[in-house]
């Protein structure tokens, strides 16, 4: 079989069309540049004498105008590719474009379905829904969810990848993006759309694995993460004095720590054998527990009852969670401590390099989400409300947690998204230095590390699971800078 | 302002040994000690035979006694050999006569002790990488905080406008894009033989070699450094920490211009240059300053992948190899360089940041 063409059979009509939008862009954006420096500026409104308004244009408003219709037709041709991939019969008409956005489309259709729902009801949806009157927000918003339903297309239901994550076929070693494949079976997919990596396993599918890999791990550290600093935070930032002295000067020290040799610190081989992340994940993974005991006690403690039922509760689901995420029975080369709990109570197992990963990136993010909390409870402590509730005779807690807390949200959800997306620099670094999850994961982190060593002769290996990460952190940072608009406004 | 000063640096001292304490407990765990045992002794050891080589060489007493023979504080260890009567020790080096030997040798006598894997002083190890890493993180200071100013400065001095818009949208994607992932779309695009540019140029003859730049550093050690070798890691560093610097100054240069006396010299009719380039400037450099000194500790990570990456063996390359060959002393000695690096731009932060804004005076 032919290998196949990046665009198919629509492409002949579809590449010039994309090729004059983009050429025209660059031409009209360079000659803005040059018309700004030359003194021109865009027209201005004039009044007449009968009270009518006259817009005078300028060329540089035709200029504008005509990258406007640029962008447009480089966005009709992207949707153009989309509708072909999905409307053409055959894999070879499609191309590779065709193909994987006829891949995709769980995903486009989940994406629309979110779209629309959240436009019509957007008056109703509170910060959620002015999401959709920024620009800039509703992209990156799009952007993350791409990345999310793809991940939960994979990861949960793998209707995207098109072969499996560690599925090797050794004939398709660094074969370029389209290849065929030599025999394939019955139902198998035939082409290998991204091409093959080093060791002959489908780049495409892996991207997407990696993706579900990815927001498997970041999103609930960030949490973690945000757990952690809040229960340290609100206490340093409400009560001062020595109490802040020592928790900011810990944040500190965590914080001058350089990044990079705590990660090798914490992974090599033999301080993993001294069991070094494993007191670290006992005492960071106490402080979730922590924080949901003291949040309902605080709220609950006038109404024993409710009070008992909900913090046993959290004791108890969150007791048994915490004992068997620390402890591993199965596993003899653990220290003593950790096999302590019984085996048929231990209810999931997390592979020893996933909890290091994840101990090592709560550890980094925890002080800085300190530091904000912090910040914040210092600035809202003094507000009336506040001081109303001293007044009432609330306690500490109580204030901390339900009236400092909820007031503090806003800039707390937009560092989250922020957070996020630096948690997934983190984890890919991890991974770059070899130092990932497993080595066979698809993480982007470990991806590229694999492709960087042919970089230069087979740039394909490497090049999609980079553009994945950075398109998904580009995604968290812009819906971080729309929300943050957007609660300004209020 | 001296007392300022002093407590900060006594705060420095504090933090930076807290630091080393940790490093030097993870480095001096059991387990790495005797893998160090092994590597250096006889890989079929018995617990016992390791227990004793550690002894002999000075790994036996307790830690913070160590602690103290590796900053300098406590005299370092001698033993005598009941059988040979040879006398060995941590500061007699060999063939010197013990009598001669120092009874302190440590960080503050200036010894950083010896890597056991390049068999070499630690100190001439640390001292050429450093320098060869000071050319990269100058040479990526240079490019990332004049370009950075002036993205932040031009999106700031009118906010919303077209321009604010689209360099903001840049500092967003700059910021998205780690060392990693730029730097392969970099070799990719750029230094690459069969993908992205070179190829074509080549073929239009516009270029002579058969890459537009260079994807590997390791030239730059030895034959001097070249744009045609130096620019793509310098850009990969400097591009990431770009962003959040122009962001910064962006935000202060934003909030200068709705100040009072701007708007005062506006209405006196004050050109709108004069007002950006004399008025608003400096007020708006304030800020930036400190982000620009807590970069350090960043450029730092930056620079480890950057090494990595374009071959080039400074000094995160270095602490890459002490960290998975298990060199004790050279992961100690670079661990000193990165903590004294992050602690002395917070300080010279917060001291920079007192002198430049004369709102702040601490008594």
């Amino acid at each position: 079989m032919e290998p196949l063409t990046w665009s198919g059979s629509f492409g002949a009509f579809l590449n010039p069309l994309m090729l004059a939008a983009i050429v025209a862009f660059v031409i009209l954006f360079l000659t803005n540049v040059v018309m700004t420096f030359a003194g021109m500026r865009s027209g201005d409104f004039e009044v007449n004498a009968d009270g009518t308004l006259v817009y005078q244009r300028t060329p540089m408003d035709m200029v504008l105008t005509g990258m406007k219709y640029a962008v447009l037709l480089f966005v009709l041709c992207c949707i153009g590719y989309i509708i072909a991939g999905l409307t053409l019969p055959t894999i070879e008409q499609k191309g590779i474009l065709g193909a994987m956005a006829q891949r995709l489309l769980p995903v486009w259709i989940a994406l629309v379905v979110t779209f629309a729902l959240s436009i019509t009801f957007k008056r109703k949806l509170g910060l959620y829904g002015k999401l959709f009157d920024s620009p800039i927000g509703m992209a990156g918003f799009g952007l993350v969810m791409f990345w999310i339903f793809a991940a939960i297309f994979s990861g949960v239901f793998p209707l995207v990848p098109t072969h499996g994550a560690i599925d090797l076929i050794s004939q398709m070693r660094n074969e370029l993006p389209g290849t065929p494949l030599p025999n394939p079976d019955e139902g198998e997919y035939p082409y290998y759309l991204l091409g093959g990596d080093n060791l002959g396993r489908d780049v495409f599918s892996r991207v997407f694995f990696g993706a579900a890999d990815v927001l498997k791990i970041t999103p609930v550290a960030t949490l973690f993460a945000f757990m952690v600093g809040i229960t340290l935070g609100l206490p340093a930032g409400y009560f001062g004095g020595k109490l802040d002295t020592i928790l900011t000067f810990i944040a500190n020290l965590a914080l001058a720590f350089p990044v990079i040799l705590l990660f090798f610190l914490l992974v090599t081989p033999e301080i993993v054998a001294a069991g070094v992340p494993q007191y670290m994940s006992m005492i960071l993974f106490l402080f979730p527990i922590l924080f949901f005991v003291v949040l309902f006690n605080s709220r609950f403690h006038t109404d024993p009852t409710r009070r008992n039922i909900l913090v046993g509760a959290a004791i108890a689901i969150g007791g048994v969670l915490y004992l068997s995420l620390i402890s591993n029975p199965s596993d003899p080369d653990l220290p003593l401590l950790f096999r302590l709990w019984p085996e048929p109570f231990d209810i999931f197992d997390i592979a020893g390099n996933l909890l290091i990963v994840f101990v090592s990136v709560v550890f980094v993010n925890s002080p800085t989400v300190f530091r904000i909390v912090r910040g914040i409870t210092l600035d809202v402590k003094t507000r009336d409300y506040v001081a109303a509730a001293q007044t009432r005779g609330e306690g500490p807690w109580y204030i901390m947690l339900w009236e400092i807390l909820p007031n503090a949200r806003g800039p707390l959800i937009v560092d989250f998204c922020l957070r996020i997306g630096y948690t997934t620099i983190l984890l890919g670094t991890l991974g770059f230095f070899g130092l990932g999850v497993s080595p066979e994961s698809p993480d982007w982190g470990s991806t590229i590390n694999e492709g960087r060593r042919l970089l230069t002769i087979y740039p394909h290996p490497a090049l999609p699971p980079a553009l994945a990460l950075m398109s998904l952190v580009l995604g968290l940072n812009l819906l971080a800078d729309g929300l943050r608009e957007e609660s300004l406004k209020d | 302002m001296g007392a300022f000063i002093l407590r900060r640096t006594g705060v420095m001292i504090l933090t930076a040994l807290c630091l080393t304490f940790v490093v030097f407990f993870l480095t001096n765990l059991f387990p790495n000690l005797e893998k160090l045992a092994k590597t250096q002794g006889n890989a079929r050891m018995t617990d016992e035979e390791v227990v004793s080589w550690l002894d002999r060489n000075g790994y036996g007493g307790p830690l913070i006694v160590r602690y103290g023979e590796w900053l300098g504080l406590v005299p370092g260890w001698t033993r005598e050999d009941e059988a040979t009567g040879e006398i060995t020790g941590r500061c007699i080096d060999f063939g010197m006569d013990p009598a001669d030997a120092p009874t302190r040798c440590g960080l503050l006598q200036g010894d950083l002790g010896f890597s056991t894997v390049s068999d070499d002083e630690v100190g001439n190890i640390i001292g050429g990488r450093l320098l060869l890493t000071l050319k990269l993180m100058g040479w990526a200071f240079g490019v990332m905080v004049p370009a950075a100013l002036l993205v932040g400065v031009l999106a700031g001095m009118r906010e919303g406008s077209r321009l604010d818009r689209s360099l903001s949208t840049f500092s967003i994607a700059s910021t998205a894009t780690p060392e990693y992932v730029s730097g392969v779309i970099f070799i990719v695009l750029l230094a690459s033989s069969t993908a992205g540019l070179s190829p074509l140029l080549a073929e239009w003859g516009w270029i002579e070699g058969r890459t537009l730049f260079l994807g590997s550093a390791r030239s730059a050690m030895e034959d001097g450094i070249t744009f045609w070798n130096f620019a793509l890691p310098v850009t990969t560093i400097a591009l990431y920490g770009m962003g959040y610097i122009a962001r910064m100054t962006r935000a202060s240069m934003a909030e200068v211009m709705t100040a009072q006396y701007i708007r005062t010299a506006r209405l006196k009719g004050v050109s709108f240059r004069n007002i950006v380039l004399k008025h608003a400037l400096r007020n708006a450099l304030i800020a930036p300053f400190t982000v620009i000194m807590l970069q350090f500790p960043w450029l730092l990570t930056g620079v480890v992948i950057v090494e990595t990456l374009f071959n080039y063996n400074g000094f995160g390359w270095t602490m890459v190899q002490a960290a998975s060959n298990n060199d004790i002393e050279l992961l100690l000695a670079c661990s000193i360089v990165a903590v004294f690096v992050v602690l002395v731009t917070q300080l010279i932060s917060d001291i920079g940041y007192v002198f430049l804004n004369p709102r702040i005076r601490i008594a």
